[in-house]
């Protein structure tokens, strides 16, 4: 049950992109199509589940113990990007369909603060390694829904004629805004 | 361009919130107060300061095709040495800029000045670019801080400046953020335009 909280919590509540304000870069930079939002939604959901498998599994066997806890930022900052360089290489010899569809974001999640976000959120929230790996999930598939919907939006927002100081990013930012507004529908639910 | 011009780029022509429009994250997730907007400018401009004069010292040392893991190395030390002080001096900042403090590590103006800028010019231009375009993102934040605390609770500062029954929540929570920027950039691509 507390697994489906989790979810439930990540994805519509506490949504990484519109209530948490995390990945809001690629939020606004990606997001003008939907099949581009699903792309990206794909590389983000795997590298974050397996970085924070990894950064959690580096926190409790060597952080901890050794009691160097301070080194956190920069220990996890470099598995990310080496995590990052590595599932391109292997996604490149082993399944050359797939690098295809998520190849060119997969350079633009080093610098996703998502990945590096959620792999510190599940140590400061103090989650075991199942619930990491529930949160990691829940958190991307939210990151996912917010973005294809914005990208939804975003296609139609193109078709119509604004007012020449507003177009680009300032309607697209106040088009976010109503949609975190939405959003906070959700608050009550857990 | 003479070392005057690499500093104050930073606060109108190359403003990195408003012109550039890099490091959203922290920029809409802090600025519920002026308080804390100002708390997290001054925080990545110290980064940013001090990162872009260790990167151009090192710059020519670091062999080109490993020089990002190495300036995020740099620069993830920079930011511990930040999250520990402000843990230590100043714990109530701390606890509300939350993770956004390790955060400034992949906050893309740090990353951006030291490839576009430290990597290939010399300490003290470097240092001044750092430092203006710090204090550039510090405006930035302190003003979206300072407008957002008022519309929302009727205070500047902290100082009351009309009853906050009045206020409307919706402007310190998320949806205020993303609507107060939309408008600020609109306002600033006017002006841009028009003169």
């Amino acid at each position: 049950m507390e697994y489906v909280f989790i979810f439930i919590t990540a994805v519509f509540v506490n949504n990484i992109v519109l209530a948490q304000f995390l990945g809001i870069c690629p939020f606004l930079g990606v997001s003008k199509s939907v099949p581009t939002a699903l792309g990206m939604t794909g590389a983000v959901t795997f590298v974050m589940v397996l970085s924070t498998l990894v950064t959690f599994i580096v926190q409790k066997t060597v952080l901890d113990p050794l009691n160097i806890g301070f080194m956190q930022t920069i220990t996890f900052i470099l598995i990310i990007a080496a995590l990052v360089q590595m599932v391109e290489i292997i996604l490149k010899k082993v399944s050359p369909a797939l690098y295809q569809a998520l190849g060119v974001f997969l350079p633009l999640i080093t610098t996703n603060c998502t990945v590096l976000g959620v792999a510190i959120m599940v140590i400061q929230k103090d989650y075991n390694l199942l619930e990491s790996i529930v949160f990691a999930a829940s958190t991307a598939i939210g990151y996912g829904l917010a973005l294809t919907i914005f990208a939804g939006i975003r296609e139609q927002l193109a078709l119509t004629s604004i007012p020449a100081g507003m177009k680009g990013t300032p309607i697209a930012l106040i088009t976010a805004g109503l949609l975190a507004m939405a959003f906070m529908g959700f608050s009550g639910m857990v | 361009m003479n070392n005057w011009q690499n500093f104050t780029k930073g606060f109108l022509k190359e403003n990195p919130t408003f012109v550039l429009l890099l490091g959203m994250c922290p920029t809409l997730a802090v600025t519920t107060s002026a308080i804390n907007g100002l708390g997290m400018g001054l925080a990545t401009a110290f980064v940013l300061t001090l990162s872009n004069l260790a990167i151009s010292l090192v710059a020519n040392l670091i062999p080109d095709k490993i020089r990002i893991p190495g300036f995020i190395v740099i620069i993830a030390a920079f930011v511990t040495v930040v999250d520990m002080c402000m843990a230590a001096y100043i714990p109530s900042l701390h606890a509300a800029l939350g993770v956004f403090i390790p955060l400034i590590v992949v906050n893309c103006i740090v990353l951006g000045r030291a490839e576009a800028f430290a990597s290939k010019n010399k300490a003290i231009p470097s240092m001044l670019d750092g430092l203006g375009i710090g204090l550039g993102f510090t405006m930035a934040l302190t003003l979206l801080g300072g407008i957002r605390e008022l519309l929302g609770s009727g205070k500047i500062f902290n100082l009351p400046v009309y009853s906050d029954n009045y206020g409307m929540l919706a402007f310190v929570l998320a949806p205020g953020a993303f609507i107060v920027l939309g408008y600020l950039i609109a306002l600033i691509n006017h002006l841009r335009k028009t003169n």
